[in-house]
């Protein structure tokens, strides 16, 4: 009796394993799948004239670089807002913050604003870019609005980063006569470089990817020529991919497929460099 | 040169303080412009209106109940698929996975979390749709359930960090302690890990809700976008609408300051105050958790 209680328990163990495993294994193979299959199926469309060549036909033909030059466009906007405010708002939460009320209202301030829905996003930026401050449906507006969304994964990877440099480098310089921006500017920020730049690229990959903030504020369905400045309207791979496949009646399924494959290399480039900085930033570490 | 210096470190520690702050300025905005161009809903529909069950704005008709339930659907129907498959691959991951497993699964894991909602979306039309369509003998492939099956895709990535976040952190001498007494892995996983990790796991989940009933573009393109009230168990297989592809479908093709644009505003509202309900519920189970641990360990 009791050999075949804990025989029963190794088995449930044995069977429980398996369970948790095929789960994982449900997770995980359909993501490969998909990038594999997107992979097969759009690399026959694409080509130098489609990547550098206008749309034509409605559409239905010719390339899709002034959805690529747009999203590229975006991605330096949304940049150069919120990387220099996400690192100094991460230096702020892990240099100078002290555990107050205010800290709290802040950290959850930051939980918040990761958790707005995209599209909410996309009215604000309406309500104030577009509209209140009058920018039109420009790259500016789009730019600034993919800004804020991005703002909290910058600030939360930084402020991890910022946080994993030793105190005692900070003591060190301290005590060697630095003063505290001396400090955080030659070491803590130099130490925590790999970590921030992660966390920048995982915020813009997230910036790329987005439809939904951009749709009511910078998304054009389609532009005969490159925007000429940050108040023009731009196309991007995102809502490019969306209008092709929802809005355009008989649209080659291999542009279709084109365009998703490009879209995903953008998303897959930017993830890639983003490991790899930080598997050999944690490799290199010597603390 | 000592006083030149004092005074750039003003300077710039006001300006780092500044940018700490901004969080705070930038949900306070978020709030105020929603109000702003959401709040007038009120007094240009009635209450009446506004809780029917008809959304037909080109008559007029701003019931948001079906797009309520419609969100609703899609998201109950996304957290059954993503909670045993969030919560079995974070076990997996931080519990019984050998090293190398790990290290494959966690990026993958992440890549999820990046790939781009319109990209599921494309997909979901051009495959998983005619696939249910088929599979489950319906009259379109465009429903609820769809919508769904991806948004379950897109809400595991968030369970599985933050729950695998909490499994990791659970001290190493709970689990010593359970194999000491004669327990199998698996009963210290379920007796004692996961009990011991159940408040970062409740967060992981909130996470995920959030993330799913925020979600637009795969939902707009996959849902069917039809405005019915979906209160019958058979409204999991038919086409829904939610309150995100609502705004989303809608909002280019109204006049700015119209009923209509104030209402999708409305909605936005609706949403926001949803998410910060969400995350303020979930970041303060993990407040409490930390303040209980505290106390023990004192």
């Amino acid at each position: 009796m009791k050999r075949l209680l804990t025989l029963n328990r190794h088995l449930t163990e044995r069977i429980g394993f398996t369970a948790i495993t095929l789960l994982a294994m449900v997770t995980v193979l359909p993501i490969v799948g998909t990038i594999i299959y997107i992979l097969i199926q759009g690399a026959p469309a694409i080509s130098l004239e489609f990547l550098t060549g206008f749309p034509r036909n409605g559409m239905r033909e010719g390339g899709i670089f002034p959805a690529i030059i747009g999203t590229l466009y975006l991605a330096l906007g949304t940049s150069i807002f919120s990387v220099p405010l996400g690192i100094a708002a991460a230096i702020y939460l892990s240099e100078y913050a002290s555990d107050t009320p205010l800290t709290r209202t802040i950290r959850i301030a930051i939980i918040n604003l990761a958790g707005i829905p995209s599209v909410v996003y996309g009215l604000f930026g309406l309500g104030l870019f577009v509209l209140f401050l009058n920018f039109g449906t420009s790259i500016l507006a789009a730019s600034l609005t993919l800004s804020i969304m991005t703002l909290p994964v910058i600030i939360s990877t930084a402020e991890e980063a910022l946080r994993a440099v030793p105190q005692s480098f900070r003591t060190v310089s301290i005590s060697l006569g630095a003063t505290r921006w001396q400090t955080i500017r030659r070491i803590v920020l130099k130490e925590a470089l790999p970590g921030i730049l992660t966390g920048v690229i995982l915020g813009l990959e997230r910036a790329v990817g987005e439809t939904a903030p951009i749709l009511f504020t910078g998304a054009a369905f389609f532009l005969p020529k490159l925007p000429g400045s940050p108040f023009d309207a731009t196309m991007a791979l995102p809502y490019h991919l969306f209008v092709i496949s929802t809005q355009v009646p008989e649209m080659p399924i291999q542009i279709q497929y084109g365009t998703a494959l490009v879209l995903l290399a953008f998303v897959l480039t930017m993830n890639l460099i983003a490991t790899v900085i930080r598997s050999r930033a944690r490799a290199r570490r010597q603390w | 040169m000592e006083k030149s210096l004092n005074w750039r470190e003003f300077i710039i520690t006001r300006a780092i303080k500044a940018s700490g702050y901004s969080a705070i300025v930038f949900v306070a905005l978020i709030f105020f412009f929603l109000i702003r161009e959401g709040a007038p809903t009120l007094g240009e529909v009635d209450l009446s209106t506004l809780l029917n069950v008809r959304w037909y704005p080109i008559e007029d008709m701003f019931g948001i109940l079906p797009l309520i339930t419609g969100s609703l659907v899609v998201t109950i129907g996304a957290m059954l698929i993503a909670f045993p498959l969030g919560i079995g691959t974070a076990v997996y991951i931080a519990e019984i996975a050998p090293r190398w497993m790990r290290e494959i699964l966690k990026p993958l894991v992440e890549l999820l979390g990046g790939l781009p909602s319109v990209v599921l979306g494309f997909l979901g039309i051009l495959l998983v749709s005619p696939f249910l369509r088929v599979f489950l003998d319906l009259p379109t492939g465009l429903t609820a359930f769809t919508g769904s099956l991806l948004l379950g895709g897109i809400a595991v990535p968030t369970i599985v960090s933050v729950a695998e976040d909490a499994l990791d952190a659970v001290p190493r001498a709970y689990r010593e302690g359970a194999w000491a007494l004669g327990a199998t892995r698996w009963q210290t996983i379920w007796r004692v890990t996961l009990p011991a990790a159940k408040s970062g796991v409740l967060t992981a989940v909130m996470l995920g809700i959030g993330r799913a009933i925020g979600e637009t573009m795969t939902v707009m393109m996959v849902t069917g976008n039809a405005p019915v009230l979906a209160i019958k168990l058979g409204s999991l297989f038919s086409p829904v609408r939610t309150m995100t592809a609502t705004i989303a479908a809608e909002m280019g093709e109204v006049a700015n300051g119209s009923v209509h644009y104030h209402t999708l505003f409305f909605i936005g509202m609706v949403l926001f105050l949803i998410s910060l309900g969400v995350n303020i519920a979930a970041s303060s189970v993990v407040f409490r958790a930390k303040k209980r641990a505290e106390r023990i360990l004192s």
